[in-house]
């Protein structure tokens, strides 16, 4: 059996947490995707989740396009959005989810990603997301920072690296 | 017969010139679902579409989809009936990443149904795309093709990967 879709790391946090990173990602795969399940201590609406890689803030557009079940919209903008995050004054139990997928993260091309979220807690704040995202740097993928807009990670929160190789 | 490994690759291929068409036959019949990951530059701007097929690609005008995009500014939904191909991604000379679900597709009972999401930044009439795009036939499909919907090519790099998903 080929070694693809392989979990290359998971964290379930234990406790309140501002950000978490994937570190020392291994160069072997093709394609890299992250799932991850999330709620904010932050009492603002529903927000994003932003993303960091090599620990590089800068170099990042994208273009979005959400769902609130009762309008659409679409921007662009020079953030790092990948994914949604749902806040501490909704619905309790309720966690976002969110998955991105990184093509070709080891190659020496502008890195793209794609990232679709969903707040969703029965109540009126609910909706989803789709980003196009582009990391304008040629470097190699080695480490991933995931972070909430506002706040922090409540505990329970999961994030899971996968990688995917084509051969 | 045993199913396939799930999330198996089946195939990839690499432009390695300017090609008008990637094209995969033969494919296993052992999956259940497949994935395909495409991240291709093309050498002009048009739609990126997808053929499937038995024994041949269908050029009949048997597709149908729809498409819900964002181009930064405007969210905007629009359906195609009776196309000659699938419209998996709206694509042009830089980086376009796009992701097909083809569901079930070795059935011969069923139309066959194929999700797609794409991605690219850098240009206005590209965005963020997601599309679902069904094939009228019952026809188990065992080839899949990708072409420039402007008869432009892939460029050299351009790669186009397949995997299978197995239920069990």
């Amino acid at each position: 059996m080929a070694n693809t879709y392989t979990l290359i790391e998971a964290k379930t946090l234990g406790s309140t947490t501002a950000s978490i990173t994937f570190s020392s990602i291994p160069q072997t795969y093709t394609d890299l995707k992250i799932v991850m399940s999330v709620r904010s201590d932050n009492t603002n609406p529903s927000n994003t989740v932003d993303i960091t890689f090599n620990g590089n803030t800068s170099s990042f557009t994208n273009i979005y396009l959400i769902g609130t079940g009762s309008s659409t919209a679409s921007g662009s903008n020079f953030g790092r959005y990948a994914g949604a995050q749902n806040s501490a004054n909704e619905t309790a139990n309720t966690f976002s989810n969110s998955e991105i997928y990184i093509p070709n993260y080891t190659g020496s091309n502008n890195k793209s990603y794609s990232a679709d979220g969903v707040y969703e807690n029965n109540a009126t704040a609910a909706g989803q997301g789709l980003v196009a995202g582009l990391w304008s740097n040629t470097a190699a993928i080695t480490s991933i920072g995931i972070t909430g807009y506002a706040g922090n990670f409540l505990a329970t929160s999961t994030f899971y690296l996968y990688g995917i190789s084509n051969s | 017969m045993a199913a396939g490994a799930t999330y198996e690759p089946i195939a990839t291929a690499t432009a390695t010139g300017s090609q008008s068409e990637i094209l995969f036959t033969g494919i296993s019949q052992a999956y259940t679902d497949l994935v395909i990951v495409v991240q291709a530059t093309e050498s002009g701007a048009d739609g990126l579409i997808m053929g499937v097929g038995n024994g041949s690609i269908d050029t009949g005008t048997n597709y149908s989809f729809t498409v819900l995009r964002g181009n930064g500014s405007a969210a905007s939904s629009y359906r195609v009936p009776n196309y000659d191909a699938a419209q998996i991604g709206m694509v042009n000379s830089t980086i376009n990443s796009i992701i097909v679900h083809l569901q079930n597709y070795s059935n011969t009972t069923t139309y066959k149904t194929m999700l797609t999401r794409g991605n690219n930044t850098n240009w206005s009439n590209n965005q963020v795309y997601s599309s679902v795009n069904l094939w009228r036939s019952t026809s188990a499909i065992n080839q899949i093709n990708f072409k420039n919907g402007s008869i432009a090519n892939h460029t050299a790099g351009s790669t186009f990967t397949l995997y299978g998903i197995a239920a069990a």
